[in-house]
C-alpha cells in the first residue's frame, strides 16, 4: 500500500513537472519580472505623488492619469485585469532608487528620459507617453509676457530631483542673468511658497504648471509664458536587465497610441475582429501570434484597449476634459500634426 | 580563564564581521545585476546645479565635492545659530520657571508646554508659511534701524565691506592669545600672593583696543554697503547689495531654536533646582555675595547635571535641521542627499557619505562636551 501511495507521487509530480514546462514559455522563463507579477498577481507601479492628469489619486484612493494608464495597460496585457496594480507614489528623489531596488517594477511618474538617465543608473526607457517642455509662470500683474524680460536678480522656485534645475541654470546662463533658485523637496511647497510670493516665477514642465496652476488660491492671476526651454520626453521606465518585460512594457504603450491611430476604441475593440484590414485584426488578438514572444496569450492587446482604451481615450479622460491641457499640441498623432509616432505591430 | 573571557568577545565579533560581509556582498552582487557601479569618482564631475545659499564661492560648474562643502557648511551654520540661541533662550527660560512672580512663571511653563509638544516639522512649515504669509513684499517693507529690511524674500540688511580684513582678523587672534596668558598669570598672582585683577574688564579692554590699532597704523577700512530696491517687473521688486538672508534660514533657525530651548529650559531648572537649599545658606554664611554664590558654588554644581542632557539637545538640533529639506533650505540633505543624489543615481555612495558626515558631526559635539564635563566636573578627594 505504501509502496504505490509513494509510486504515485512521484507520477503526480512528474506530470505537474511536465505540465509547467509545457504552459510556461521560454520568454516567461526568462523575465523574472513577468513571473513575479504574475505569482503575485498585481503590477507594482510607481507613480507621482500626485499630479492632476498624470497620477492623481481621488479621496477614495483610486488613481487616475496618463501615467497610471500606462500600468493599468500592462496589468491588462499580463494578469487580465486592468485594476491588477498597486500604486507606489515616490518622491522625484526616491523614484529611481524604488525601481532598482526592485520595489516598483514600472516606474511611470512624468520621467524626462536622458542620455545619462537611460546609461549611468540601471535603468531603461521604454518610450515616450507625453512630449512635454520646461516653462515659467509668472504672476499676471507683473506684466510679464516673455522670459525676454526677465531681470538679474529673479528668484526661481522649483523642485529638487529633476531635470529642472539643470535646464534653469542652462536657461539663465545663456542669457546671462543671475537669479535665485528656491528648490523645494515637494511640489506641494513648491506651489504654496510661489502662490505666497517668494519666488518671481515657478519653473517646471509646462504639463506640470499647467496642473499645478490649477492648486493656486486664484489660478486667473497667473499665466504659463510661451517659451518652452528644453525638450522633455516623459515616459516609463524599467529595470535594465529584463528584455522581455522591458518589452511587454514598450509595446502596451505602443499598442494604445497604435490603436488610436487605427480607430480602434474601448466601445468598438470587439467588433473590430472582424475588420478587413490586417493591422487592425493584429491589434485586436484576431490574426498573427503577437503575444507569444512576451509569453503572453494573443488577446493582450485586445484587453488594452477594452480596459483602459486607447491614447487618446486616455488623453481626453485625464487630461483635456479635466481643463489641464485641452490642446494636444505635439502630442497628437503624426498622422494628424503631432509627433506621436509608433513602431508598427506585426 | 583568559580563553573563556575572550571567546565570546570574538565570537561576537566575528558575527558582526559576517552579518557586514554578508550585506556588502548581498549589496555587490545585487549592484551587479541591475548594472550599477559603485565609485567616488562622480564627486570629481561638474555638478552643473546652482544652490540658493551658499557661505563659500560656488556655482553650477563647480565639483559635486563643492556642492557637498556648500550643504556640510550650511548644515552646520544652522546648527550653531541654533545651538548658541537655544542655549541663551533655554537659561532665561529655566530661570524664569524657578521664579516667584507667577506670571513670569506661568509664561515660562506655558511656553515650554506648548513648543515642546508640537511636532518640529509642523513648527517648521508653521514659521516659514506663517512668514511668508505675514512678511510684506520688499516694495512695501519698511527700513528697520536704518538699515534692514525684512520681506517675504528674506531679511535684506547692510554689509561689511572690508579693506586688510585678514590684518584685522590676525590682531584678533593676538588679542585673544594675550588675553589667555594674562587670565593665566592673573589666576596665578591670586593664588599666590591673593591678588584680585579686574580680569573681566582688562580682557575686554584687550579684545577692543588690539583691533582697534590696526584701523590706523594698518591701513584696515571698514564701510558699510546698503541693500537698494530694484524692480524686476510691474509689480516684481527685490533688493540689491548689502547682505541677503533667506527667510528658509531664519524660519529654520527660529523652529529649531524654540523647540530645542524648551528642553534646554528643563535642563536647566532640573540643574538648579538639584543644589540643596543647605549649599547656599553654606556659602552666604562664610561671608559671599549673593553674585558670588552663584558664580563659585551653585553654578559649578549645577552645570554637572545640566550638560550630559543638553548635549543631547544639541545633538538632537544638528540632526534635526535636516528637515531644512522641506522648506528649502539648502542643508546637507537637501544639496548632496538630494539633487546631487538624484543628478547621479549614486544612491549607496551619497547615502553612506551623508550619514558618515553627521556621525562625525554628532561625535565631535559629544567629544567636546564630553571634555567640557571631565573639566568643570567636581573632583571627588
Amino acid at each position: 500500500m505504501f509502496k504505490y501511495l509513494k509510486q504515485l507521487t512521484s507520477l503526480v509530480a512528474m506530470v505537474a513537472v511536465l505540465f509547467t514546462f509545457t504552459t510556461e514559455t521560454f520568454a516567461a522563463k526568462k523575465s523574472k519580472t513577468l513571473k513575479n507579477t504574475q505569482k503575485k498577481g498585481f503590477v507594482r507601479c510607481g507613480v507621482s505623488q500626485g499630479l492632476p492628469g498624470f497620477s492623481n489619486a481621488d479621496a477614495a484612493g483610486n488613481w487616475t492619469g496618463v501615467d497610471v494608464d500606462v500600468c493599468r495597460a500592462v496589468a491588462a496585457a499580463v494578469l487580465g485585469d486592468a485594476n491588477k496594480v498597486k500604486f507606489t507614489p515616490l518622491s522625484a528623489k526616491e523614484r529611481f532608487t524604488a525601481l532598482t531596488s526592485g520595489e516598483i517594477d514600472i516606474l511611470s511618474r512624468n520621467t524626462t528620459w536622458t542620455l545619462s538617465r537611460d546609461a549611468d543608473i540601471g535603468l531603461t526607457f521604454v518610450g515616450v507617453n507625453f512630449y512635454d517642455g520646461q516653462g515659467f509662470m509668472v504672476r499676471k500683474d507683473s506684466g510679464i509676457t516673455s522670459t525676454s524680460q526677465f531681470k538679474n536678480g529673479i528668484s526661481a522656485c522649483t523642485n529638487i530631483g529633476t531635470t529642472t534645475e539643470l535646464n534653469m541654470r542652462d536657461f539663465f546662463n545663456s542669457k546671462g542673468i543671475s537669479y535665485t533658485p528656491v528648490a523645494f523637496e515637494k511640489a506641494d511647497e513648491v506651489v504654496a511658497a510661489y502662490d505666497a510670493g517668494r519666488c518671481d516665477t515657478y519653473t517646471t514642465d509646462k504639463s506640470g504648471l499647467a496642473a499645478q496652476r490649477t492648486k493656486m488660491t486664484n489660478p486667473d492671476d497667473h499665466i504659463v509664458l510661451p517659451e518652452t526651454i528644453s525638450k522633455e520626453p516623459l515616459g516609463p521606465v524599467v529595470r535594465q536587465g529584463d528584455a522581455v518585460w522591458e518589452d511587454i512594457v514598450r509595446w502596451s504603450l505602443n499598442t494604445m497610441i497604435e490603436a488610436e491611430e487605427y480607430g480602434v476604441t474601448s466601445a468598438n475593440a470587439d467588433m473590430m475582429k472582424t475588420s478587413e484590414n490586417p493591422q487592425i485584426k493584429r491589434l485586436v488578438g484576431a490574426e498573427g501570434e503577437m503575444g507569444a514572444a512576451f509569453g503572453l496569450d494573443n488577446e493582450w492587446n485586445l484587453r488594452i484597449i477594452k480596459q483602459v482604451g486607447n491614447y487618446g481615450e486616455s488623453y481626453k479622460r485625464n487630461i483635456a476634459d479635466t481643463g489641464i491641457l485641452p490642446d494636444r499640441g505635439p502630442n497628437e498623432l503624426w498622422t494628424k500634426g503631432g509627433i506621436l509616432y509608433v513602431p508598427p505591430s506585426r | 580563564m583568559k580563553f573563556k573571557k575572550i571567546l565570546p568577545q570574538f565570537l561576537t565579533l566575528l558575527f558582526i564581521v559576517l552579518i557586514f560581509g554578508f550585506f556588502t556582498m548581498n549589496a555587490q552582487e545585487n549592484m551587479d545585476t541591475r548594472g550599477i557601479q559603485f565609485g567616488f569618482g562622480f564627486l570629481k564631475q561638474e555638478a552643473s546645479f546652482d544652490i540658493q545659499f551658499s557661505l563659500i564661492d560656488y556655482d553650477g560648474s563647480r565639483s559635486y565635492a563643492r556642492a557637498y562643502l556648500v550643504g556640510l557648511l550650511n548644515t552646520l551654520l544652522v546648527s550653531v545659530i541654533g545651538i548658541i540661541l537655544s542655549t541663551i533662550l533655554g537659561v532665561i527660560i529655566g530661570v524664569a520657571r524657578l521664579s516667584p512672580n507667577y506670571l513670569i512663571n506661568k509664561t515660562a511653563s506655558f511656553y515650554v508646554e506648548f513648543f515642546r509638544n508640537v511636532p518640529l516639522l509642523l513648527q517648521i512649515f508653521f514659521w516659514y508659511f506663517a512668514a511668508l504669509r505675514a512678511l510684506p513684499m520688499p516694495e512695501d517693507a519698511p527700513l528697520i534701524f536704518g538699515s534692514s529690511y525684512m520681506t517675504i524674500k528674506g531679511l535684506y540688511t547692510i554689509a561689511p565691506v572690508w579693506n586688510n580684513f585678514d590684518v584685522f582678523f590676525g590682531a584678533l587672534i593676538i588679542a585673544m592669545i594675550i588675553i589667555f596668558f594674562f587670565n593665566k598669570f592673573a589666576k596665578r598672582k591670586q593664588e599666590e600672593e591673593g591678588k584680585q585683577y579686574p580680569k573681566f574688564l582688562i580682557s575686554l579692554g584687550i579684545f577692543i583696543i588690539i583691533p582697534a590699532l590696526t584701523f590706523i597704523v594698518g591701513g584696515v577700512d571698514l564701510s558699510w554697503s546698503f541693500p537698494e530696491l530694484k524692480q524686476l517687473a510691474k509689480t516684481s521688486f527685490t533688493f540689491e547689495g548689502g547682505l541677503g538672508i533667506p527667510p528658509e534660514l531664519i524660519a529654520l533657525t527660529l523652529a529649531l531654536t524654540l523647540y530645542t530651548a524648551t528642553f534646554i529650559a528643563e535642563n536647566v531648572r532640573a540643574g538648579i533646582q538639584g543644589i540643596g537649599k543647605g549649599q547656599k545658606e553654606a556659602a552666604a554664611s562664610i561671608g559671599l555675595t549673593p553674585s558670588q554664590v552663584l558664580k563659585l558654588v551653585v553654578m559649578p554644581q549645577a552645570l554637572r547635571i545640566i550638560i550630559p542632557p543638553t548635549t543631547n539637545q544639541y545633538l538632537n538640533l544638528t540632526k534635526n535641521s535636516s528637515l531644512a529639506a522641506a522648506i528649502a533650505y539648502p542643508d546637507l540633505v537637501l544639496v548632496f542627499a538630494g539633487t546631487a543624489m538624484m543628478q547621479t543615481g549614486r544612491a549607496i555612495e551619497i547615502v553612506g557619505i551623508t550619514m558618515a558626515t553627521y556621525l562625525t558631526i554628532s561625535l565631535s559635539i559629544s567629544a567636546f562636551m564630553n571634555w567640557y564635563n571631565k573639566r568643570i566636573a567636581i573632583q571627588e578627594k
